[in-house]
């Protein structure tokens, strides 16, 4: 009898596991099928064709691909995206460089993080009209060139003139993303035990090899995943030129083109090929980098590589002769 | 010696300090400059150059044009809409997969997380070719529940954020709570889903960041003007109010203003979601 119940017991336990199971993850893997593989799968399977979203297809083999690469406007443009890369190697660099300031003690950090950051924040079609306006003629930007003591007649058309519209775009990122990296960095630094900047100091090493020996190695994992973000990020370029100049005169990236063929053009085949094609490359470009790290690093969730563990010892050692010297009490 | 120190770390003070600044100017400029252009009116706007002050501060005149214009106060509703049924949901089903996936064995647990964390890897643009076509045949677009459902459907971070919180969440709280009857379901709504509001916090902070910025799928899939959202409202004035920045001006403002505030109410809040969902983001 007992036996009978506890039977029972299991039982139902059982099939609440199921019930419980299949019910919580209904939606979210309807959704994910739904949004991600279905279109997933049908974009291999357009990239096939030639066809619109109505209407009929027709199967055309590879011939959407030899136009990615054929194509000069298509496969070009993500030489467009070298800009970005170039903005993205300067606003880590920066964010680097205000987070490691902000990490010692300064006066008022709340209010120079708060307007460093905020540009984040603001949806991107606001960034396009504020950039459009920024960068307009005679509007901000030539306004502060001229009090500078510019001649108008100098001072370039941001966003026309080709050989310069591509940096100011790139720039209007660096200007977005820039305080998000130094939150995200400076959180990184914060979570390092801040009595060991404290010792640090009092052993008398100063501000580079503070930043050198004790926060470089503790952020490590954080720069290396932004540096992979940043460079998917830059062949996926897409926001500045499609909010601030559409593409036009030069601009447009490989996703803006990509958009304009699927959208506008609505040649749906052509622009699947091209979204499989970056797609290949950023996983390429994702596990390279990856490996990199690894073997640059000797094992990839290790925060210290064996040079750092190296330059570790060697800064302890030369703290342990600073002190021999007595240098410090 | 000691003075030596000193001054070079006065020096240095006054560098930082300087940078900061500087820093902190780059970044507002180009926003201090639209509240200027805002408070001007047409004369105002056409006779002064961009960097000079308003005659007064007390002009809202543009900023009642860009609301009819733009049909903002709609547009606004539409947006408290979507963020609501949006945020909502996302909690919910985030935080139930991550209960799931984190609490039980069971075959293709495995990949089904590893589905979600490639879903990640694609590029959301790059998607939107082929979703749109599924949207087009579910009969979804210009619809604000479509818009939402595609919200909904392409919300990998906050998946991320439940389940790292749960590999944190002692497993024994479950057990003892299965010990004293409770169900599964009882586990998870009674015992779990309170404990988990630094991880709703976070994922609300950032979700709704992101869905009240979202303007890419909302200018692909609400096409019909009375179905718009905040962020492309804006984009009304692009025809034949391209070149009258004072109006643009206010129009991005007001787009902003909520942002700011929610900013400088939810500030750590924001900062502490955004290091949180960088990990794995």
């Amino acid at each position: 009898m007992e036996k009978q119940s506890f039977k029972k017991w299991i039982c139902t336990r059982k099939v609440q596991r199921r019930l419980v199971i299949f019910t919580f993850m209904f939606v979210p893997l309807l959704l994910l099928l739904l949004f991600t593989y279905i279109p997933f799968v049908k974009m291999i399977q357009f990239s096939f064709y030639n066809m619109k979203y109505i209407g009929a297809r027709t199967f055309v083999g590879l011939k959407n691909y030899a136009e990615v690469f054929q194509r000069k406007e298509i496969f070009g443009s993500l030489f467009n995206s070298l800009y970005y890369m170039a903005g993205g190697v300067v606003q880590l660099a920066l964010a680097l460089f205000f987070a490691t300031m902000m990490v010692f003690k300064v006066k008022g950090e709340s209010v120079f993080k708060g307007a460093m950051f905020f540009p984040y924040l603001i949806c991107g079609i606001a960034v396009g009209f504020i950039f459009k306006f920024f960068y307009a003629r005679g509007a901000v930007l030539d306004t502060i060139l001229q009090g500078l003591g510019m001649n108008i007649d100098n001072i370039p058309l941001w966003l026309q003139d080709q050989s310069i519209n591509n940096i100011s775009l790139a720039a209007t990122s660096v200007w977005r993303y820039t305080g998000q990296n130094v939150i995200l960095f400076l959180g990184a630094m914060m979570s390092v035990d801040t009595d060991l900047y404290e010792a640090a100091s009092l052993d008398g090493a100063n501000r580079w090899q503070q930043f050198r020996y004790i926060i470089l190695p503790s952020i490590k994992s954080i720069i290396v995943l932004n540096i992979i973000l940043c460079v998917s990020g830059c062949l996926s370029a897409f926001e500045p030129p499609y909010v601030i100049t559409n593409g036009t005169m030069g601009t447009g990236t490989y996703f803006v083109i990509m958009n304009r063929i699927a959208h506008e053009n609505q040649k749906v085949g052509t622009a699947s090929a091209m979204a499989i094609v970056l797609l290949v490359l950023i996983i390429i470009c994702t596990i390279g980098q990856k490996l990199f790290f690894k073997y640059a690093f000797d094992d990839g969730t290790s925060d210290e590589s064996k040079a750092a563990v190296r330059k570790r010892k060697k800064a302890e050692k030369e703290r342990k002769a600073l002190q021999a010297k007595g240098g410090v009490r | 010696m000691r003075m030596k120190r000193n001054v070079s770390s006065f020096v240095f003070a006054i560098v930082k300090y300087v940078l900061l600044i500087l820093a902190s100017i780059v970044s507002l400029a180009p926003v201090v400059v639209c509240v200027l252009t805002s408070f001007k009116t047409n004369e105002e706007y056409a006779s002064t150059t961009v960097l000079e002050f308003p005659s007064s501060f007390g002009y809202f005149e543009n900023f009642k044009i860009a609301i009819e214009k733009a049909n903002m106060l709609r547009c606004f509703g539409n947006t408290a809409l979507v963020l609501l049924v949006v945020l909502t949901v996302s909690v919910f089903t985030g935080s139930m997969l991550a209960y799931v996936i984190n609490r039980f064995t069971f075959p293709g647990r495995g990949m089904i997380e590893n589905l979600f964390l490639f879903a990640s890897l694609l590029p959301g643009i790059a998607m939107q070719v082929t979703i749109y076509q599924i949207m087009y045949s579910l009969g979804l677009i210009n619809h604000l529940y479509g818009y939402m459902i595609v919200l909904m459907g392409t919300d990998i971070i906050s998946i991320y954020i439940f389940l790292q919180f749960f590999e944190n969440l002692p497993v024994s709280l479950d057990e003892s709570a299965i010990m004293d009857g409770c169900t599964y379901f009882g586990v998870f709504f009674k015992i779990l889903f309170p404990l988990l509001k630094p991880a709703i916090m976070t994922s609300l902070v950032l979700k709704g960041v992101s869905v009240y910025n979202e303007y890419y799928s909302s200018n692909l899939y609400l096409q019909r003007p009375e179905l718009k959202t905040i962020s492309t409202a804006l984009y009304t004035f692009t025809g034949p109010y391209g070149n009258q920045y004072n109006y643009i001006c206010a129009g991005v403002l007001i787009t902003i203003i909520p942002i700011l505030v929610f900013f400088l109410v939810f500030q750590k809040q924001v900062y502490s979601g955004m290091a949180n969902g960088a990990v794995k983001g």
